[in-house]
């Protein structure tokens, strides 16, 4: 089975480099699947290709940076616009995995909030937050932090997290009593690592681990867990898609999400064009009434209802007890801590 | 390959005799034959199979990211004795090569071979290198500037770790992959017990792989035997259940059993509704799910070899065995199961080769706990693009796969692949 599997894929991949060596390819878009590209699509991709014709594949991935580091290693660049979270941004321009790009071309940089800008490989466009998600329906007497999330008596039942260090460190220290705005400080050290560790065991045999952000919320919705971590906009989304789902925002861990080219793209002049139509302060707005995850162009939240501006992880009541994700923390720690991480989940 | 020989050996048996009648010119043109018959398979193997493997081989030694990317520390670096800290002409080839690897990405594939042996070395190489680029000029003193940007360049562990990575061949990745780690000075020792891993992973591939293939032997035997023992026509039915898995894609056959196995799917459902369980039983996403998934991949390859050899035992052994005065379980444990040992060992080896590469199960049906050795060559392979380190585990992985066979073949004299 092993090797037909293997023959398989290597036959697949002959194919695949055969077929992209022989034609020339539409221009590529990559995002986080699920919900998160639904509303690109829609509110973004779609209205481009009908304004200018110009054909956009879409494709999907879970983030990190090892695909495009295999691309730009093998010289057989695939994608061209991708979608990328902080501390990838970071990772990969360090790496010179994207093209250097002319921020000031493409946006009015005093209109765009501080976070989204600063790096000179890509632009922030929308915030999200990984929140802690439950079943209304199952639970009438909703968790208010995430104390309750590793408190197993008071809800049992298993635990959905993201599998990795990331987001689950930051999670395991705010149940342990870390103050939001400590939780990288404490992170820092040693004893802060073995701190999280020490207490993701006390709930280690109940977790679930998801690997993409649409898991969550089919395993809420089917019971197969009783809490989880989730992406703020997906738990939304499927809320009013009828679905019984809900979330709080104590304890929130909020980053921006970035637009970034694959060095060596053969389409980049086409998916520069393609990026400063996606950060444009009418498209930021579009793609803000499909799903909760704030604009970062101050235009864009201009042209928002309030009562959707409040749904925004950035909205001021969303920011008690909030976290503000560390992407150089990550940047600089990511391999260490995910090498310990799965030593540690392993066991 | 080795089945090749094997044939080859087979293919000079039969030619003997002949020729033994014909002349010497006559051997050489038969031997000639021969070999151009197989010399397609002969290449085949040898650039899709053999290549591969010693590249992997290689990969998994290899350490030319210091020759590389920095090309006059690596020559300035050998005169170095290791003691104390490196003479200046090192430190001034450092700074210069340093500026040229970040001009590509060369300076982050050589930070990230640096920093698997004595961490922060990343950050140490690209801050100085920002630095070093920033500052226009080469440096006058490059020791007193590289020293400026970050004390660690006068510490002596990071001179040491350059200079052995210097070497063209490094066992780091085997040493790793056995939960061990060198320190800057030389000396192996265990790594830390908090990122210790791959011992404990290579017993639970040969713990799982080992009762997955028990569990397989026991369900496969009977429907074997059923099959071995039927009438053609009732054969030919039967054998369509145990070929069917073979033609339908493996993803979807796991997707299947997550409809199945999930917590308010069918099996969990059907047992509330009939009053056997109360509760949803965990069925998936853990040990239980995993070997249910692996077991069902696997029987096709123990019903077909035991099949084979268990349909060539005569019925008329057990019948005298009876005839003799035997109960029916001892005609069966003295007569008939030692006639079936080799199609249960070919059965065996062959199930338990497939079962330690498994990787696509346990990321579906499984969890961390579940992670067999082949996740971790992927991992490293697709992730984080570790090609030593994946090479490495791979290469541990065929070996273990090579004693059994070897081992297989010893104690049952069957060949796996032939039976």
């Amino acid at each position: 089975m092993k090797t037909r599997t293997w023959q398989f894929l290597v036959g697949a991949g002959m194919l695949c480099v055969l077929a992209t060596g022989a034609s020339a390819r539409d221009l590529t878009f990559t995002g986080f699947g699920g919900a998160s590209s639904e509303r690109v699509s829609k509110a973004m991709l779609q209205p481009y290709t009908k304004k200018t014709g110009i054909k956009i594949t879409e494709a999907a991935y879970d983030g990190g940076i090892s695909q495009m580091r295999l691309m730009v290693d093998s010289g057989n660049v695939t994608w061209d616009l991708v979608d990328v979270e902080g501390q990838d941004l970071y990772r990969g321009c360090e790496e010179g995995l994207y093209e250097t790009i002319d921020v000031k071309s493409l946006i009015d940089t005093n209109d765009f909030v501080p976070s989204a800008l600063g790096s000179p490989c890509g632009v922030g466009w929308s915030s999200w937050a990984t929140v802690l998600a439950y079943n209304s329906d199952k639970i009438k007497n909703p968790p208010t932090s995430w104390a309750d999330f590793f408190d197993l008596k008071k809800y049992p039942g298993k635990r959905g997290l993201r599998q990795g260090p990331q987001l689950t460190l930051e999670i395991a220290l705010m149940a342990d009593g870390v103050k939001a705005d400590d939780v990288y400080k404490v992170l820092s050290t040693k004893e802060g690592v073995d701190r999280a560790f020490k207490k993701l065991d006390t709930i280690k045999s109940s977790i679930q681990w998801w690997t993409s952000g649409a898991q969550p919320q089919q395993w809420l919705a089917g019971g197969d867990v009783a809490l989880t971590a989730a992406y703020n906009g997906r738990v939304t989304v499927a809320h009013n898609q009828g679905q019984p789902l809900a979330h709080i925002w104590n304890g929130q861990i909020y980053t921006y999400d970035y637009f970034v080219i694959v060095k060596g793209s053969p389409k980049k002049e086409e998916a520069l064009a393609l990026m400063k139509y996606m950060l444009s302060p009418e498209a930021l707005a579009a793609q803000a009434k499909l799903i909760p995850y704030g604009p970062a162009s101050k235009k864009a939240m201009a042209m928002l209802e309030p009562e959707r501006v409040a749904e925004f992880p950035t909205a001021p009541n969303n920011l008690t007890n909030a976290v503000a994700t560390s992407n150089e923390f990550w940047a600089e720690h990511l391999e260490d801590l995910t090498e310990r991480f799965n030593a540690w989940a392993a066991q | 390959m080795t089945d090749m020989v094997f044939d080859a050996g087979n293919a000079d048996a039969v030619l003997r005799p002949s020729l033994r009648r014909g002349g010497r010119g006559a051997l050489w043109r038969r031997r000639l034959a021969g070999f151009v018959l197989v010399m397609p398979m002969l290449l085949f193997s040898l650039a899709l199979f053999g290549a591969p493997l010693v590249q992997t081989l290689w990969y998994a030694v290899a350490s030319p990211e210091v020759g590389e990317s920095l090309p006059h520390v690596a020559a300035q670096i050998r005169r170095w004795d290791g003691e104390g800290l490196p003479p200046d002409p090192v430190y001034a080839a450092m700074a210069g090569d340093l500026v040229e690897a970040g001009k590509t990405r060369a300076l982050f594939h050589l930070a990230s071979r640096l920093n698997y042996e004595l961490t922060g070395a990343r950050r140490l190489l690209t801050r100085t290198e920002t630095r070093l680029e920033r500052a226009d000029d080469p440096p006058q003193d490059a020791r007193a500037a590289l020293i400026a940007i970050d004390k660690e360049w006068g510490q002596p562990e990071i001179w040491q770790v350059v200079r052995r990575a210097a070497l063209p061949v490094t066992a780091h990745y085997f040493l790793s992959a056995f939960d061990l780690r060198q320190e800057p000075d030389g000396a192996i020792v265990a790594a830390p017990a908090e990122n210790a891993i791959f011992l404990n992973i290579m017993a639970r591939t040969l713990w799982m792989s080992s009762v997955a293939t028990a569990l397989a032997l026991l369900l496969g035997f009977p429907v074997a035997y059923l099959l071995a023992n039927a009438s053609a026509r009732w054969r030919g039915l039967l054998l369509i259940p145990v070929l069917l898995p073979f033609w339908v894609s493996l993803i979807a056959r796991l997707c299947a059993w997550i409809v199945l196995l999930q917590k308010d799917g069918i099996i969990n459902s059907s047992l509330i509704s009939l009053g056997v369980i109360d509760s949803p039983l965990p069925l998936l996403f853990n040990r239980l799910g995993t070997y249910i998934a692996m077991v069902h991949v696997l029987l096709p390859f123990v019903i077909l070899p035991l099949y084979s050899v268990l349909q060539a035992i005569p019925p008329t052994y057990m019948r005298a065995a009876s005839s003799l005065g035997a109960s029916p379980v001892r005609a069966f444990f003295t007569a008939y199961l030692p006639q079936a040992l080799p199609g249960l060992g070919a059965a065996a080896s062959l199930a338990f080769i497939i079962s330690i590469g498994f990787y696509v199960t346990q990321t579906l049906v499984g969890g961390p706990k579940e992670m067999m050795m082949s996740y971790f060559v992927a991992f490293y392979a697709t992730q984080t693009v570790n090609w030593g380190m994946a090479a490495a585990l791979a290469i541990i992985l065929m070996a273990i796969t090579l004693i059994i066979y070897v081992a297989s073949k010893r104690i049952f004299g069957a060949d796996g692949a032939q039976a």
